[in-house]
This record gives C-alpha cells, sequence and structure tokens, in this order.
C-alpha cells in the first residue's frame, strides 16, 4: 500500500506549486487556476486521511469543498466578464483599484 | 497483498503524482491562458486517478464530472469569450523578490521535508469508508446543516453571477448619469427618478 506520507508529501507540492502561480502569474484567469489547484491540493490530503482513519468525514468535506469552488468560480469568472468589459486588461496590476 | 503488487501501486502512484506535478508546472509557466486550463484538466483527472487509488469512488467520480467537466468548461468559455491575448508573465515588480524567493523556498522545502518524514501510516481501519452509501449516510444525519448551507452559498452565487455579468441597457446607463449629473448640480432629485435609476 502506498503510505500516507506520500500522498502529503504530494499535496504539499501541489499546494505551493499552486501558490508560486498567485505570486508570480499576473494574468486573473490564471491565478484563479491556481486557486483551484491549492483547494485540490488540500483535497487530496483530506481523502488520504479519510481512507487512512477509516473517517468518512473527510470525503464529506471535500465534497463540500468542491461546492464552494464551483460557487466561487461561477462568481469569480462572473467579476472577470466584468473586469475585461470595463478595463480591457486582465492583469492584476493594472486592476488594483475599486474605483474606475 | 504480496510484493508484486505493492510495486505495481507503488508506480501507478509514482506516475499519476508525477504528471500532476509536471502539468501543475505546465499552469504557471505558460504564456497562454488556454494551455494552463488545459494543464489544469490534467492535473484533475490525475488527481481522480489517485483518488480512486484511495477507495473514493464517488469523490473521483465527482471530481471528473463537477471539476474537470463543469468547472473548467467554465474556465475554457471565459478565456475564449475574452479572447484573451498571451501576455508576459514575470514584471518588473518582482525584481527584487527573486533573491529573497529562494531561501524561502530551500526553507519551506525543509519544513516540508521534515514533517512528512515524521508521517507514520496509523493502524489500518476496520473499515474503509468510501461507497456512496457511506457518503450519503454521514451527509444526510450528522452534516445535514453544512449540506444545506452549501446549497444556500450555490442559490448565491447563481444569482450573484447572473447580476455580475449582466450586461446593464444602453437607457439604464443613460438614467443613472442623468441621475448623477441633476444631484451634483445640487437640484433636488425626485425621488421617483432615482428610485428607477437604482431599479
Amino acid at each position: 500500500m502506498v503510505p500516507l506520507s506520500w500522498y502529503l508529501a504530494l499535496s504539499a507540492v501541489l499546494f505551493t506549486i499552486g501558490v508560486i502561480g498567485v505570486l508570480v502569474q499576473r494574468n486573473v484567469i490564471v491565478l484563479f487556476m491556481c486557486i483551484e489547484l491549492m483547494l485540490n491540493a488540500v483535497n487530496l490530503s483530506f481523502v488520504a486521511f479519510s481512507r487512512f482513519f477509516g473517517d468518512v468525514t473527510g470525503q464529506l468535506f471535500v465534497f463540500i469543498v468542491m461546492a464552494v469552488a464551483a460557487a466561487e468560480a461561477a462568481v469569480g469568472l462572473a467579476i472577470i466578464i466584468s473586469l475585461f468589459r470595463n478595463r480591457e486588461t486582465l492583469n492584476v496590476d493594472e486592476a488594483d483599484l475599486l474605483k474606475l | 497483498m504480496d510484493l508484486t503488487q505493492i510495486q505495481g501501486v507503488h508506480v501507478l502512484f509514482l506516475a499519476f503524482a508525477a504528471l500532476a506535478v509536471v502539468a501543475a508546472f505546465n499552469i504557471i509557466l505558460q504564456r497562454n491562458p488556454i494551455y494552463s486550463a488545459i494543464g489544469l484538466i490534467v492535473v484533475l483527472c490525475s488527481l481522480a486517478v489517485l483518488f480512486l487509488m484511495l477507495y473514493a469512488p464517488f469523490i473521483a467520480a465527482i471530481q471528473i464530472i463537477v471539476y474537470a467537466g463543469a468547472i473548467m468548461v467554465l474556465f475554457v468559455f471565459v478565456i475564449m469569450l475574452l479572447n484573451v491575448r498571451a501576455e508576459d508573465a514575470i514584471t518588473d515588480r518582482l525584481k527584487y523578490l527573486k533573491f529573497i524567493a529562494p531561501v524561502f523556498f530551500l526553507l519551506l522545502v525543509g519544513q516540508i521535508a521534515f514533517f512528512v518524514s515524521r508521517v507514520q501510516n496509523p493502524p489500518p481501519p476496520a473499515k474503509i469508508p468510501g461507497s456512496v452509501e457511506s457518503i450519503a449516510e454521514g451527509m444526510f444525519t450528522s452534516y445535514v446543516v453544512p449540506f444545506e448551507a452549501a446549497s444556500v452559498l450555490i442559490l448565491m452565487a447563481i444569482v450573484g453571477s447572473m447580476l455580475l455579468a449582466k450586461r446593464e441597457k444602453e437607457e439604464d446607463i443613460v438614467r443613472i448619469e442623468q441621475a448623477l449629473a441633476e444631484a451634483q448640480a445640487g437640484e433636488p432629485v425626485i425621488e421617483e427618478s432615482n428610485e428607477e435609476a437604482h431599479a
């Protein structure tokens, strides 16, 4: 059986890559994808713990996380669309004020 | 479980873990967002395989259906709708951060290696959860309140995204601008027109 530590290491690596992406990328859509990547890394930890401790709660939590991620993606992409309509850019450095 | 089986599972894990890591790097290194989206889809699919290896078939299925299916289609639609050009990813803003980043990176790697190396497998559980029945039982008995809260959250997301992405009508914009001009000119704004402008 694959040991628990391997899953945790992979989860940490994916989460770190997501954080690097949020810091380095300037395109707001890719930034959003990096957030999804971080959520998925945490999901992997939850499922691994759920399997190794024999408790279904971890998988329920993953289900809730997915619902939140779906809601976040819908609202976030709507915000991106209206941002692009108003400013004609997707660069987060150029959209750092709330007013136009 | 004999030795050959164990080896096979390990090889499967390493293959899909490597695929996930490479695709994750692909997300942040690509200039064109559509290639980043494809990288994220590959990550999600390989994580679904890992969920299957963890005896979580339901989570693996909704990972494919909801994440790789619905959410990523939304992303790809938005990328194509906005007709995004490939942009320069790294700006001058990171000029100084480049020098302190490796230090923190090594610190983080050390920390992760330290803690992960201390993790030990707990004793094998009496029964492995993951069937749809066990998930449904938990969700509709002890965790029914978070489940209902999630439904309210999704309803709010539907209303919010429709409101945000809606294009305002031309006449509405003209009316709002008129009301603003009247307010700035110091003239008393009639309540009726004000309400209409906000509607």
